[in-house]
């Protein structure tokens, strides 16, 4: 167990209500995570999705959040204001259920990382109808050490795959050279 | 590895199925950038001139622009491009929304069909795989239904749909495409796509599109979007509301309609009523509106809020942006915006232009009235009842029959010139809003403004809010007024433009007509053009480019734009080198298709103050500075120092291009 300290918290705030559902929070995010940065763009790839229906006026901003093995058992439906949501409208677990939060190419989880190492997520600068806004709040956490992304990846391998079998994958692939 | 497009296009034979990826040529995109430019030289090289816009050998292209799903702001238009069965020119029609960068995400640049399907159809795309699949279940389906029938079946609630409705099934000329909150609605690309027997297209995809230079790009995006909250914090001063922000007029936001009401024209674009607009309409009309709108929208990537969701009781919901929200019920004389979303609801589902429509609707009316047209063609059949004698219900009627083709209906679904020239007796004095056989927005003035009469007269598109921009609409009143408005206009091309604001009076020597002289206009109007042309093919929204005045992209970041997305080291000499390009190539293709000085004319009415001579000085002035002889065919040296030898070629093959400018061009054989 790590010591408690004192820590500052970054959250964004999203206001629904003032979305236009322009998406340029997924634009920015996909670019921003792109390697190098910036080099391309691929809504599949961002870490905050859209759900988006413009004919039931739904529109919500989701973020890419823990890697979930299994399907929940989430089917309940929320009315809002006379709209219906879908419980998985506002989760952000990346789930066998759906598409969302996953690389295209590989399948891989994404999760949002508030964009480290920036003034404030870009999704909330590119946000400039501001239905995304950062707040800071202070919290008492307990320090632990960050998993690297290649852990996370394949933390989430293993609980599909086994860990055998990723282990023999690699070493596998590692005799091909 | 290609950077900013894909490199491919879709291109789809609808008569045999057969689907081909097709790498396309780097060249041409440095030739022509993509969009319009490209979707001209490929309309140029593979369609000849003599065909019928209702051919299989007609094409219809749908393509993204060069930016689009690149992050740059508002870069999503669809240009749509086809020969128009109304004006039988070269048909370009565009939409916003998020289709386009979505046919980018799934790798095509553009889609290109030919021939005819024999069944009605719908094209569902995902990245590589590309499915014909049969659509005799969505027949007479409205356009925004298809939509949401189409995403439902293919299962994915990511993909974007375009869509005609019963009119585009029809080929009915005003027909539109209509996707999401947009619509490609001028010039009937909706009733090509209808006679080539395509429902709707769906498309989804999660492929990544690279810039060449990241870091670069990035930070000229995030300009741009400083330059919009910018100019969102400072309106303009001295101009009226609609021309004082960024985007297409915020006819969604605004409920304030003094100025449209009482200064645009009611009817058939014939009586204009100022004293309209008091408190009881002011606060009826708001409360309408409010309670319809759910939700002020944009299209991808974009901060704007140009449309809007509407939902009014006891009818689907649909979405709306500009001025359609006027055109019916001013046209119908009906004093209830209750009744213009309603019926715009109606029109959209079946898809029809919202600017050419209503104008053809009070067209029949007028007929009527004027014994033209008599009851007989307004009885009913065992199909429909007879039309109704009151403004609204025969409004909703004669819509019915439009889309339906049904009774004189099938006659006026070819428009204002074509209906009348079939009806005749008289009936052609009244189709008296078109240039190009193309319906103009209902607006009637008192002096001739050359600026103005140059550009309705030479647009291409024939349509001004997508030739018009930039420049201010009338002169300020005050010398104060103007060097306000000159002093931080950073997107003048020239610093000659400035001097143009400042000598330019609203009375007086320098003053409309005038003033702006021939020379003024012409240098104003190829901006003006300029701008247009390279949003066309980059795929950019006029609304933040060449539409509004002060807007965040111009022909200095422009060039700088182009070359982070692509690499391509262009400067904005490079840029109006492929401007000049593609305008001399589209209008190369419309003048193949018999296009002469003597289309070039605004409606008579347009204005009450006529001056031929100087009209004509104007014309020759800027058919001189464009490099085109006195008819409006652009030169051999022209078109030659622009690598269009091919053209020159052709047009000299075919005498329209003649050493002697004397010589009346041959008449094309697409004109009727």
């Amino acid at each position: 167990m790590g010591e408690k300290i004192k820590k500052k918290v970054k959250t964004i705030k999203i206001d629904l209500e003032k979305c236009n559902g322009c998406r340029a929070c997924e634009v920015i995010c996909s670019a921003f995570h792109a390697s190098p940065k910036y080099s391309s763009n691929n809504p599949a790839r961002s870490r905050v999705r859209m759900i988006r229906d413009p004919i039931k006026d739904i529109y919500v901003p989701v973020y890419a959040g823990e890697y979930a093995p299994a399907e929940c058992m989430g089917r309940d439906v929320y009315v809002i204001d006379g709209k219906e949501y879908g419980e998985c409208d506002f989760c952000r677990a990346v789930c066998p259920s759906r598409d969302r939060f996953k690389e295209p190419d590989s399948g891989l989880p994404l999760k949002c990382d508030m964009c480290e190492g920036e003034e404030e997520p870009l999704c909330v600068k590119w946000c400039i109808t501001d239905a995304l806004t950062c707040e800071e709040r202070e919290e008492e956490v307990e320090e632990e050490e960050k998993p690297a992304d290649m852990d996370i990846a394949l933390e989430s391998l293993v609980e599909k795959h086994g860990l055998e079998k990723i282990a023999d994958a690699v070493a596998r692939m590692s005799k091909k050279g | 590895m290609r950077y900013g497009e894909t490199g491919y296009n879709l291109e789809i034979d609808l008569a045999t199925g057969n689907i081909e990826r097709v790498e396309t040529d780097p060249k041409m995109t440095e030739l022509h950038l993509g969009g319009l430019g490209t979707n001209a030289k490929i309309l140029w090289d593979r369609v000849p001139p003599e065909t019928d816009p209702f051919s299989p050998d007609n094409i219809l292209m749908f393509s993204t622009g060069l930016l689009c799903s690149t992050p740059a702001p508002g870069a999503n238009r669809t240009i749509v491009t086809t020969y128009s069965p109304q004006t039988l020119f070269m048909g370009y029609s565009m939409m916003g929304g998020v289709f386009a960068p979505e046919l980018k995400f799934a790798g095509y640049d553009k889609l290109i069909f030919r021939n005819k399907s024999p069944n009605l159809v719908y094209i569902w795309i995902h990245n590589d795989k590309v499915e014909i699949r049969d659509a005799t279940h969505l027949k007479g389906k409205g356009a925004v239904e298809t939509q949401e029938l189409v995403r439902k079946e293919v299962g994915d609630p990511d993909a974007q749909v375009a869509a005609i409705g019963l009119a585009g099934e029809n080929r009915v000329y005003m027909a539109s495409i209509e996707q999401g909150r947009s619509s490609a609605s001028r010039l009937g690309v909706g009733a090509v796509m209808g006679d080539k027997g395509i429902k709707a297209i769906a498309v989804r995809g999660t492929k990544d599109i690279n810039v060449a230079r990241p870091e670069e790009f990035y930070q000229l995006c995030n300009e741009v979007l400083q330059y919009i909250k910018f100019r969102e914090e400072r309106p303009i001063p001295n101009v009226m509301t609609i021309l004082q922000g960024l985007g297409s007029p915020q006819e969604m936001k605004h409920t304030d309609e003094k100025w449209h009401t009482e200064n645009f024209m009611w009817g058939n674009a014939r009586t204009r009523r100022k004293d309209f607009w008091n408190d009881e309409i002011e606060k009826r009309w708001k409360d309408v509106q409010l309670s319809a709108r759910k939700r002020l929208i944009s299209c991808y990537n974009c901060p704007m809020k140009c449309g809007a969701i509407l939902s009014l009781p006891g009818m689907s919901t649909y979405m709306m942006k500009c001025f359609s929200k006027l055109t019916y019920t001013m046209a119908a004389y009906v004093d209830d915006l209750d009744f213009a979303f309603r019926i715009a609801q109606r029109a959209t589902e079946y898809g029809v232009d919202g600017f050419s429509t209503p104008q053809v609707m009070a067209f029949a009316f007028e007929l009527k009235d004027a014994g033209i047209l008599t009851d007989k063609d307004f009885a009913g059949t065992s199909a429909y009842e007879a039309c109704p004698s009151d403004n609204m219900g025969r409004f909703y009627w004669i819509l019915d029959r439009i889309a339906r083709r049904e009774g004189i209906g099938d006659i006026l679904a070819n428009g204002t010139y074509w209906a009348a020239k079939e009806i005749g007796n008289g009936a052609e004095e009244y189709a008296h809003n078109n240039i190009k056989k193309h319906e103009q927005l209902p607006l009637k003035l008192g002096m001739l403004n050359p600026v103005y009469f140059l550009m309705y007269a030479t647009g291409e598109k024939a349509n001004i809010t997508q030739i018009e921009g930039q420049f201010p609409q009338a002169p300020f009143m005050t010398m104060e007024e103007r060097e306000e408005f000159i002093k931080d206009w950073i997107q003048v091309p020239d610093e000659k433009f400035k001097q143009y604001v400042l000598d330019w009076e609203p009375r007086g020597e320098r003053s409309n007509p005038y003033y702006p002289t021939p020379e003024i206009a012409t240098d104003i109007v190829d901006w003006q053009e300029m701008m247009h042309f390279i949003d066309d093919a980059l795929g950019v929204c006029a609304g933040l480019s060449s539409f509004p005045l002060k807007p965040p992209y111009h022909i200095h970041n422009y060039p700088k734009f182009i070359s982070a997305a692509t690499g391509m080291d262009i400067d904005e000499e490079g840029l109006k080198e492929i401007y000049r390009r593609n305008r001399n190539l589209v209008r190369a293709i419309n003048v193949r298709r018999g296009l002469t000085r003597a289309d070039e004319k605004p409606p008579q009415d347009h204005w009450k103050k006529r001056f031929p001579e100087l009209e004509e000085k104007l014309l020759d002035t800027y058919y001189e500075f464009k490099g085109w002889s006195n008819n409006g065919i652009p030169r051999k040296e022209t078109l030659d120092k622009l690598g269009l030898e091919y053209v020159s070629e052709d047009l000299t093959k075919r005498g329209i291009l003649t050493d002697d400018e004397e010589t009346p061009a041959k008449e094309a054989s697409a004109q009727k």
